[in-house]
């Protein structure tokens, strides 16, 4: 089962909390929102990308189950 | 104006509306067809959404139909893109064939209730389509009420429209649930330009192959294209799909002077340059293929005396003035795009500020809830290509001659997108 990174834009303000708890896969932007080039999370990044989505204070950042093809 | 080949605006009047007699006389009546014949037409027609997205609407209506439940339909006419007057023209002028198309969509998902938005701002408009919703006093099992919206920006974005016919902000939402997984009143509901569903109607009563009879293979039918800047005769044509730039131009009786470029599908389309550009056609693929778009059918033919530069910076900082603010990239971003621009109008850019943009523009792109900044940059690249030489002329100089002329592209204020 592969995850998948996404933030939802609306209720992301910015606190760049993701960035710093998961550098490997989310950068900033000039204004310091979350840039994600790569959402795909592979599994020696999944406990760290949980933290991330969990530390997020507007509880923004998606991990998400990709669904199977 | 319309010519021969008028379909939707076929019989119409400069003076009112048609009335359902008229509009029966020019039209004949619409026959009650079940649903799943309804959408297969449409797919075999392959109409193709008019509010700007250019989307099949055989897909649309088969998601909303296959859901469960009460269905909701909205008929956007709420023409927020500000060089546009097409859907308010057939509002006022057809409202008839609108509402057929509100019925037809209706027939094919199952629904029983129908919201048609108006731009709040045009009461002749409101007016021509309430008084059309009452003089049809058969309405079956379909309850229609027509909602004035502001005609900002965003109403073009579905789920913004939603949500203010929810009550809330005129403003968009995180998605999923799309529309027609949970719409108005949390209802599946389908969306649709009120011009998609006029063909619709049409479709409906002539068929998939009468619809196909005019246009070209990737853009059957006919369109409406609202024609501004220099043009002899600006405002609402009817053509077929593919037409060229150079015929529909012509169809408004020509440039009335030199022109050096043109503004294509609307503020989030493309900023094309003329007259190399005007022989490509009016279709989503063609225009695909130069980072354009057939948008909402809109052409400004952009005069050499006018200056392109202090028209882009105008209209980027009004475009990021109707931003919802929501999300912080478009927020944010915008801003800085307008703020880069109009200093490159005045000559007072920083080193690299072109540059800058591209790389601005990469950073918005995507990452809003909505298309808007993704509009905005599609606008902001395709100008950066077509008037190069004068934002380098204009970061070297300062401002031109012409940069003082009174604005060819509207940039309405917020008083008068309130109303």
């Amino acid at each position: 089962m592969s995850h998948r990174l996404r933030v939802n834009p609306i209720a992301c303000t910015g606190h760049g909390m993701c960035a710093e708890l998961l550098p490997e896969r989310i950068a900033l932007d000039d204004w310091g929102y979350p840039i994600i080039d790569d959402p795909e999370v592979p599994d020696e990044l999944l406990d760290h990308a949980r933290r991330a989505a969990a530390a997020c204070p507007t509880l923004a950042l998606l991990l998400e189950r990709a669904e199977r093809s | 104006m319309t010519g021969s080949r008028a379909r939707l605006l076929a019989g119409i009047r400069s003076d009112r509306p048609l009335s359902f007699d008229e509009h029966l006389a020019v039209h004949g009546p619409l026959a009650a067809l079940e649903g799943p014949a309804i959408i297969e037409a449409a797919g075999r027609a392959g109409i193709l959404g008019r509010g700007g997205a250019g989307f099949p609407m055989e897909r649309k209506l088969r998601a909303v139909a296959e859901r469960g439940g009460r269905k909701v339909v909205v008929a956007n006419g709420v023409e927020a893109e500000p060089m546009s007057a097409k859907d308010r023209v057939l509002l006022a002028s057809a409202p008839h064939l609108v509402l057929d198309g509100v019925a037809a969509a209706a027939m094919a998902v199952g629904a029983r209730e129908a919201i048609v938005c108006v731009p709040a701002t045009a009461p002749a408009v409101r007016t021509a389509i309430e008084d059309a919703v009452r003089e049809r006093r058969d309405w079956g099992r379909l309850r229609v009420r027509v909602a004035p919206v502001p005609p900002r920006y965003v109403a073009g974005e579905e789920t913004a429209l939603i949500h203010h016919l929810d009550g809330g902000p005129l403003k968009p939402t995180f998605t999923p649930p799309r529309p027609y997984e949970r719409g108005v009143g949390r209802r599946p509901t389908l969306v649709q330009n009120v011009e998609t569903l006029a063909h619709l109607a049409l479709v409906a009563r002539h068929g998939p192959r009468w619809f196909r009879q005019t246009g070209r293979q990737t853009s059957p039918g006919t369109m409406l294209v609202t024609l501004g800047g220099a043009v002899h005769t600006p405002g609402v044509i009817e053509v077929p799909g593919g037409t060229t730039l150079a015929d529909a131009l012509m169809l408004g009786g020509g440039p009335s002077e030199e022109i050096d470029s043109v503004v294509v599908g609307g503020y989030f389309g493309a900023w094309l340059p003329a007259p190399s550009s005007l022989g490509l056609a009016l279709d989503e693929r063609e225009l695909g293929h130069h980072g354009a778009a057939v948008g909402a059918g809109v052409i400004v033919a952009m005069p050499a005396s006018s200056c392109g530069v202090a028209e882009l910076a105008r209209v980027v900082s009004w475009l990021a003035g109707q931003s919802a603010r929501q999300c912080g990239p478009c927020a944010n971003g915008l801003p800085a795009i307008a703020g880069a621009l109009n200093r490159i109008a005045v000559g007072r850019a920083e080193r690299g500020s072109r540059a800058q943009l591209l790389r601005w523009a990469g950073m918005v792109r995507n990452r809003g809830a909505c298309r808007h900044p993704d509009g905005v940059v599609r606008l902001l690249t395709s100008a950066l290509r077509t008037l190069d030489e004068d934002l380098r002329d204009h970061e070297l100089n300062g401002p031109c001659d012409a940069c003082a002329r009174p604005p060819l592209l509207a940039t309405p204020t917020p008083e008068a997108l309130a109303a």
